[in-house]
């Protein structure tokens, strides 16, 4: 299968960008300057990301649709407000995880955004789910650009006026030559920032004006250390369908009204596991020198005893050292316990951590 | 001091008596990316023509460092250690890794010269 590019591929490549195949995608890894520079830039001023390899899912509908959609989803959609968004999974019957996703409610249904690599199953699930009562489109005539950073909303803001009083985890319609776009202040990199879907006909020209009031184009290496700092998981590492949200440590994630009814997919065992605790559970972790513990690392006890495996590992530029995520046995998961990771044969001392790595800034209340 | 020698492994060497000075190329941190920890052979310990002899790994991925040569390490550079960020600034002259005492000079003429290094790296990444 060929390799597909965005649109904005020509840019990466003026921007001197390092491409690697991701998801079927030809995506920027790096440009000139780095993952370190470009992930501090991101913090300390404004990074934009192509994230139009990720899936837009539009499902169109009204009353039914929010049923339908409450008996995939542990959410309460019902009492979601028109433009908010919320973190969730499509999950299994054994509540598996598919997909971690973001769903925000829209004026004529709901926008789900989904990762590259899961976004065409995701579908065709959720289109055998649904029983084709509703219109689904895979909107493949819109990119999606993220600008993160502290600097984003100022720079956004003279681009596209307005963006600046939306609050995290809530979007809207706005106008850019001409052009309806969707915006919503999210992210993935525990900055404050938006995520932009416009059509791919005008990404360019729109990623061009911001990069000339002072963001950068920043890569994917630079958004993985950035989202793992924050403590974020990337699906296919530190969730898949071996995992539930339990185990995961997002039960946050999960609505409680909806947890009292139990009746979404997955809900049978969620509940079981919030009643009776998990056997694995994912958490941070801190090694105590500089060596990096990467995915797949063995996770050992003070006893020498194998207790699990980190799913994510590198250097944090921000936290200027090696930081990593995973899952180990409930009885190693409190905060300070020590363990040691198998590093090219030899083990080294780490303590469990809480997360986030990096403390996140989001902009909750500007109205 | 004898010309600088180059490996296949994009490792540099610089023989001085019987002490070699070995550290990665300049190519090889560009390959690498942000090099954010840098893994030395022990002091008082005896490396192999092409073994490994240390890691160096950027935000990105772990590698091998090979030596070039065979010999027993007699200095290593704890500065790159402490600070692998160095290795990206100053690749081939104050962020060399190890010191080796050279066993078998003739090995050194199995290595490349700065040309024949440029051009392989040119060709390689391409």
């Amino acid at each position: 299968m060929e390799t597909k590019k965005t649109s904005l591929y020509q840019l990466h490549q003026d921007c001197n960008a390092k491409f690697v195949e991701f998801a079927g995608y030809q995506m920027p890894i790096q440009y000139s300057e780095g993952i370190v520079e470009e992930h501090r830039f991101t913090r300390n001023h404004s990074g934009i990301f192509d994230v139009s390899h990720m899936g837009q899912l539009f499902i169109y509908g009204g009353e039914d649709l929010i049923e339908d959609l409450e008996r995939i989803f542990p959410l309460d959609l019902k009492n979601l407000k028109l433009n908010h968004s919320k973190y969730s999974f499509l999950m299994d019957k054994d509540a598996g995880i598919h997909d971690d996703l973001i769903i925000t409610k829209t004026n004529e249904g709901f926008l789900i955004i989904l990762n590259a690599a899961c976004k065409d199953n995701d579908l065709k699930i959720l289109r055998e789910l649904l029983k084709e009562k509703y219109k689904m489109v895979l909107d493949e005539n819109r990119s999606l650009i993220a600008i993160q950073g502290p600097k984003s909303s100022e720079i956004l803001n003279d681009v596209i006026n307005g963006v600046k009083d939306l609050n995290f985890m809530s979007g809207n319609w706005f106008t850019f030559e001409n052009q309806k776009v969707y915006i919503t202040r999210s992210g993935y990199t525990g900055e404050d920032g938006f995520e932009i879907s416009v059509a791919n006909d005008f990404v360019d020209k729109l990623t061009r004006e911001l990069i000339n009031k002072g963001s950068k184009l920043i890569g994917l290496g630079a958004r993985d250390t950035l989202r793992l700092e924050a403590g974020l998981c990337l699906y296919g590492h530190d969730l898949d369908k071996n995992k539930t949200p339990v185990e995961a440590n997002l039960k946050w994630a999960i609505s409680k009204e909806r947890i009292s009814k139990g009746d979404f997919i997955g809900s049978d065992i969620i509940i079981k596991q919030l009643n009776d605790g998990v056997s694995k559970i994912r958490v941070g972790i801190k090694p105590e020198g500089r060596i990096i513990a990467r995915e797949k690392t063995k996770i050992f006890n003070q006893s020498d005893v194998h207790i699990g495996e980190i799913t994510s590992g590198t250097f944090g530029p921000s936290v200027n050292g090696p930081v990593a995520m995973g899952y180990v046995e409930n009885e190693f998961s409190k905060k300070n316990t020590k363990v040691f990771l198998e590093v090219r044969g030899k083990k080294h001392p780490a303590s469990i951590c809480s997360l986030p790595f990096y403390k996140k800034s989001y902009v909750k209340g500007v109205n | 001091m004898s010309e600088v020698k180059y490996s296949k492994e994009h490792e540099w060497i610089k023989l001085d008596g019987d002490v070699a000075t070995i550290g990665i190329t300049k190519h090889a941190t560009e390959m690498l990316g942000d090099i954010v920890f840098a893994e030395l052979p022990e002091k008082g310990s005896n490396v192999e023509k092409d073994g490994t002899a240390g890691v160096v790994e950027s935000t990105k991925a772990a590698s091998d460092v090979y030596t070039p040569v065979s010999g027993e390490v007699v200095d290593t550079n704890q500065a790159i250690v402490d600070d692998p960020s160095k290795i990206n600034q100053d690749p081939e002259d104050s962020a060399w890794f190890f010191k080796l005492k050279i066993k078998d000079p003739t090995e050194m003429n199995t290595l490349m010269n700065k040309d024949d290094y440029d051009k392989f790296a040119k060709e390689t990444s391409a």
